[in-house]
């Protein structure tokens, strides 16, 4: 009981699967009734959200290293442990995937009409896999759970999807599988890198940190293996061009797999480049920085302007997603406190409105069984407390001040400026367009008249629906109105990122302001 | 006790959104909508009561400390920290806040007493003041932050508020639209204005007011920043309140916005949110001071923007889009002073504007809301003796704004012209005196249209016509006077002196310890006096009227054979068609906008899916071909096998050497 209260990282990562055997107990028990397996899955999953929250409480305040540590030997002879811990970085993205989980067990109690069981099991198995990619610090132990991941969500497509749901899962599976296996080989690479170096066999990250990986261009090894991770986070992420089995596993996803896909799943990619691509190569990382940020900002544009011409309301949030996201990458590349502290918080806030917004979109197509935005309108007059929730999410993922997207946004916009602010006021375009695609399906969807007879018999939300969205509604004002507690557990990770592996440049923004000023302008 | 007077509007927004906007009253409690609409009504009120009563005893806690020291803040807690990036929720009151706090707290009251009649009918009557609740809170956090990210907060959601409101009835397109297009305009504005505080971050290494106008005054700091980086900061805030307060090329919002209803008009669209922009330039004097650039591009826009919206506004014929286009203009005044450096000015017109304004607006609501919903004036006339309360304090808001001497728009408009006189911008002055002429023709030309002359309303409408409720005429009494009266806390000290009042222009010394920066006069090189300056303000204001009077009342068919005719009609047709800005736009940005978006879409599923596809399908046939390889014939193997390794020996062998 002491160590369920204090953060055992091992309990928190494993405790779903507990969940998986209740529900097959429950299932054989109450044969006829999916009732008694559903409530089970939900109150696990609550449980384990709980269990979670130690995390933040006990998190110590003004450590930048690891916490909560569990460690044990399982390879020796490749130098492989078991190894988890949690720092500023993976310490919200797992309490997000703890606070997501119940949330979309919850929205899927009547959306799923065969194989209850099996689809509450695998949300759970993912709930782990997930939590597991978030604290694995051995590299083995974190392919396995990276790995681990897709297994689930291939199933959540390919089986409760709509119609062309297996191409999706297919693409979906083979598109990331491919990106994943050149990160094996690096991660093997790696391992002979530090085998070569410190004599001793370890496939720990933290010691991978330590290494000193030769660079001198993208065809040396440091260079190499930054493409061979680079691939693998830039697919999940997803970076433009690398985009486009998004939107159709979203489109095809259930609610609730595209709930967990966009809330937690691209932020391994996020994470990725957190934990591996900028400590483990800062060199290599250094020198593509100018491509790398010029693509995020073509993400952010693109993405902006696709989601603008969709017809279907679905695609319209997927592509969102990648402007969204292009505008996280944005902030991590700037290597400055601002923006990658930004940046990680723009993860949680995508993950909520975007959960959010899809949430809404399953809670329509439940009701009028399309996606298409022009079969709407006038939506507000039938269903006005569906509509608020719609206004609130909207406004969140448009960035209004006092809630979350918001601070994110400012904070990665002032990060960029810092270091270049053309790349600013380019990134900045995105608020303008983020507001003109969302408030223009916002419009055809809740305003207007209401002339279609089917949306004339609307029922608006009811109290399990109102229970989904309520949560992620009070965290928008939470993290919109109070940062602090957020940010103050973040930076100094982040501050010991950038220092032990980026000091030059920090040096140079430090520097007096004025001075960079002088510079520019000359 | 500062906080509150922002916090009273947010507990009744939330008061009224959640209990009953949100149908929890109806649906939960089973309340009936009579009683709904009362406790509405006193606690969307009563809140609004509470922030004003406490803006006047701030102000006169403030008015009791030394002019030196005349500042009151309170700082609650940290909002964004993030290195060495701090902001914190704190409200400044100084007497530029101050003032706009009174103006916004009042004004709002009057407009929130007058919503209680004119809103009666409407189902949505609490989601009407909750909407309304939520502008007063951001607009006084806009007001009352004490650094530029607070600004924006409150600048953002006002923009919130309006969108809201402006598609108040959103079951009609056009106005949902409306809303949209004021909400992504602004967008575009603010999207300069969050650059600028970025910059000034950047350069200052704050972004709280405190700081960054302590660091701006000092010699020692400045001498290392160019000044080139100083104006550019200027005018990146500028472009923020060129949306916010719509000044061209950004003004197109404004219009439109008078689809939502009108006493949303009256306060967001007239008397405070569409003023933002002035605060905040008066709030950054000292940017705007040391940069000459700035100053000229601020007066060149303000008086191109004055001068155009009055040329449309002479031909529109719907009562509120003259209103609104006279917004415009009057904008165009207050910028062209604080523009020009005139600051206390343009604040001064910034707050007799607001009472003749409000009181114009709300007069037209009186006016739509006798009629059933009529907005057109050419379906009107001899209204006066049905709408006699209306009609009067109309007339005295008309000859407001057109400048007749004695009454408040005389005194801030003839300073701010003075002003511009006086600081060179020879221009300006004279494009604002023409402007002056335009006003007082347009609103004379709505009075006379509206109030006098045959009632040219339909049988039907004449039967209905009602003076409205005291709700609605109080607030209207209330804004006449001041707009009668509220000249005199400004009276120059020239004119002060003739008639012996000791202790003239109040307003300017309250105001004068928030103007950092101290204000240049140099009348004594110029040719014409103050009262030279005054005789051409009055002149340009009766002209005005009396064209007004000669075209309308005197000869009426002066009008069409105007439009008719073949010299002027192509002018008369631009002004009726409002120099097709909006279609202009729809062509350049709108639909280039949708056409790309468009061709990014379809080369988002054609080439980069495509690319995807296309990679997967040659994988796919080349795996086909291999498969080939496995025939199973061991044979085929072994020799494969002996190639490999010959292959391999070979290399090697080559490799040693």
């Amino acid at each position: 009981m002491e160590s369920l209260l204090n953060g055992n990282l091992t309990i928190i990562t494993f405790f779903p699967l507990i969940g998986i055997l209740l529900i097959v107990v429950l299932s054989l028990l109450y044969r006829d009734s999916e009732e008694p397996m559903k409530i089970g899955a939900l109150v696990v999953s609550i449980l384990e959200f709980i269990i979670s929250v130690p995390l933040y409480t006990n998190f110590l305040l003004g450590f930048a290293g690891m916490q909560f540590e569990v460690r044990a030997p399982w390879i020796e002879s490749l130098g492989v442990s078991y190894h988890l811990g949690v720092d500023g970085i993976s310490l919200f993205l797992v309490l997000l995937t703890t606070f997501i989980m119940p949330i979309t067990i919850l929205s899927a109690w009547n959306a799923i009409h065969r194989g209850m069981r099996e689809f509450l099991a695998l949300i759970l198995l993912l709930e782990t896999a997930l939590i597991g990619t978030f604290l694995a610090l051995d590299m083995i132990l974190f392919f396995i759970f990276w790995e681990a991941v897709l297994i689930p969500m291939y199933f959540l497509i390919g089986i409760w999807g709509t119609d062309r749901r297996i191409y999706a899962a297919v693409k979906f599976f083979i598109y990331t599988a491919f990106g994943s296996a050149l990160m094996l080989v690096a991660i093997f690479y790696l391992y002979f890198v530090h085998l070569d170096q410190f004599g001793t066999a370890s496939m720990d990250i933290l010691d991978f940190y330590k290494l000193n990986i030769p660079y001198f261009g993208i065809l040396s090894p440091q260079g190499l293996l930054f493409l061979g991770f680079f691939l693998a986070f830039a697919i999940k992420v997803p970076m433009f061009p690398f985009h486009t089995w998004l939107p159709d596993a979203h489109v095809e996803a259930p609610t609730a797999g595209s709930v967990i896909l966009a809330g937690i799943l691209l932020k391994m990619g996020t994470y990725g480049f957190l934990r591996f691509l900028l400590p483990l190569f800062p060199n290599a990382t250094l020198d593509l920085l100018p491509v790398l940020s010029v693509i995020a900002i073509i993400g952010i544009i693109y993405g902006a302007m696709v989601a603008f011409a969709q017809h279907d309301l679905k695609k319209l949030v997927a592509y969102s997603s990648v402007s969204h996201l292009g505008l996280v990458m944005l902030g991590i590349f700037v290597l400055n406190i601002q923006g990658i502290q930004g940046g990680i918080y723009q993860m949680l806030n995508h993950g909520l409105s975007t959960g959010a917004l899809f949430l809404i979109v399953g809670m329509i197509y439940e009701r009028r069984h399309t996606k298409l935005i022009a079969e709407f309108g006038g939506i507000s007059k039938v269903m006005p407390i569906f509509a608020a929730f719609f206004l609130l999410s909207t406004l969140s993922s448009i960035g209004l001040p006092l809630l979350n997207g918001f601070v994110g946004e400012f904070l990665i916009l002032l990060g960029v400026f810092k270091w270049n602010y053309i790349y600013s006021a380019l990134g900045a375009t995105g608020m303008i367009l983020g507001a003109v695609y969302m408030l223009w399906a916002y419009q055809r969807v809740m305003f207007g008249p209401l002339d279609k007879p089917e949306n004339k018999v609307l029922i608006d939300l009811n109290l399990r629906e109102i229970m989904v969205l309520l949560p992620i509604a009070i965290m928008f004002f939470v993290m919109g109105i109070y940062p602090k507690p957020f940010l103050s557990r973040m930076e100094p990770t982040v501050k010991e990122l950038l220092k032990t592996k980026f000091e030059e440049r920090i040096a140079v923004t430090e520097i007096k302001q004025p001075r960079i000023v002088t510079d520019e302008h000359e | 006790m500062l906080a509150w007077i922002i916090f009273a509007p947010l507990i009744g927004a939330l008061i009224n959104g959640l209990v009953f906007a949100s149908g929890f009253w109806k649906k939960v409690l089973h309340g009936d909508e009579h009683s709904e609409k009362r406790i509405v009504s006193v606690v969307g009120c009563g809140v609004i009561l509470i922030s004003a009563a406490i803006s006047s005893i701030m102000f006169l806690k403030l008015r009791a400390l030394d002019p030196a020291e005349r500042q009151i803040i309170q700082e609650l807690f940290v909002w964004i920290p993030s290195g060495e990036f701090q902001v914190s929720y704190g409200f400044l009151f100084d007497s530029l806040s101050c003032v706009m706090a009174l103006v916004v707290t009042w004004v709002s009251f009057l407009i929130h007493i007058y919503s209680i009649g004119y809103m009666h009918e409407d189902h949505s009557y609490s989601r009407y003041f909750t909407y309304l609740n939520i502008f007063v809170f951001f607009m006084l956090i806009l007001v009352l932050g004490n650094s530029f990210p607070l600004m924006f907060v409150g600048w953002e959601g006002v923009g919130l508020a309006s969108y809201l409101l402006i598609g108040f009835w959103y079951d009609d397109p056009e106005k949902a639209y409306a809303g949209r297009k004021a909400f992504i305009v602004n967008r575009i504005g603010d999207f300069g204005f969050i650059l600028g505080i970025f910059l000034i971050f950047f350069v200052f290494g704050s972004a709280s007011y405190g700081e960054v106008f302590k660091k701006a005054l000092d010699p020692g700091f400045m001498s290392n920043i160019p000044g080139a980086v100083i104006t550019v900061i200027a005018l990146l805030l500028f472009v923020g309140a060129v949306g916010k307060s719509a000044q061209f090329p950004l003004y197109v919002w404004l219009p439109d916005a008078m689809a939502g209803p009108t006493p949303v008009s009256a306060l967001i669209h007239a008397a405070t949110m569409v003023t933002a922009g002035v605060y905040m330039v008066a709030r950054c004097n000292i940017f705007y001071s040391v940069s000459p650039t700035a100053q000229m591009i601020v007066v060149g826009i303000a008086a191109f923007t004055a001068f155009l919206a009055a040329t449309i506004a002479l031909t529109q014929n719907d009562i509120k889009k003259v209103l609104a286009y006279s917004t415009v203009s009057q904008l165009g005044y207050m910028f062209m002073g604080v523009g020009c450096g005139a600051y206390i000015a343009g604040m001064f017109h910034l707050v007799t504007h607001a009472f003749f304004k409000a009181l114009l607006f709300l007069g037209s609501g009186s006016v739509i809301h006798a009629l059933g919903g009529e907005q057109d004036i050419r379906k009107m006339g001899g209204l006066r003796k049905f709408l006699p309360v209306t009609s009067l304090t109309f007339l005295v808001g008309t000859l407001a704004i057109s400048g007749i001497p004695l009454l408040s728009g005389f005194f801030s408009k003839d300073e701010i012209l003075g002003s511009l006189y006086e600081r060179g911008f020879i221009i300006a002055w004279i494009a604002g005196l023409i402007t002056a002429v335009l006003t007082a023709f347009y609103m004379m030309r709505l009075y006379l249209l509206t109030f006098e002359g045959e009632a040219r309303a339909s049988g039907e409408v004449k039967q209905l016509i009602h003076e409205s409720p005291s709700s609605m005429t109080l607030p209207l009494i209330i804004l006449a006077v001041l707009s009668v009266i509220g000249g005199y806390m400004g009276v120059p000290e020239f004119m002060g002196k003739v008639v012996g009042i000791h202790d003239s222009n109040i307003f300017e010394k309250f105001l004068a310890a928030s103007i950092l920066v101290e204000e240049i006069k140099h009348l004594e090189h110029h040719a014409l006096g103050h009262w030279t300056l005054v005789v051409f303000s009055i002149i340009a204001a009766f002209l005005g009227i009396g064209l007004a009077f000669y075209t309308y009342i005197i000869k009426p068919s002066i009008p069409e054979s105007v439009a008719k005719n073949p010299g002027i009609s192509s002018l008369y047709q631009g002004s009726y068609g409002k120099w097709f800005v909006d279609e202009i736009y729809n062509v350049l940005f709108v639909r280039t906008f949708v056409r790309l978006a468009n061709i990014a879409a379809l080369f988002d599923m054609k080439i980069i899916d495509g690319a995807v596809n296309g990679i997967a399908k040659v994988i796919g046939e080349a795996a086909a071909i291999l498969r080939n390889a496995q025939t199973g014939i061991l044979r085929f193997y072994a020799a494969l096998m002996a190639i490999g390794a010959t292959a391999i020996l070979i290399y090697i062998v080559l490799s040693v050497k």
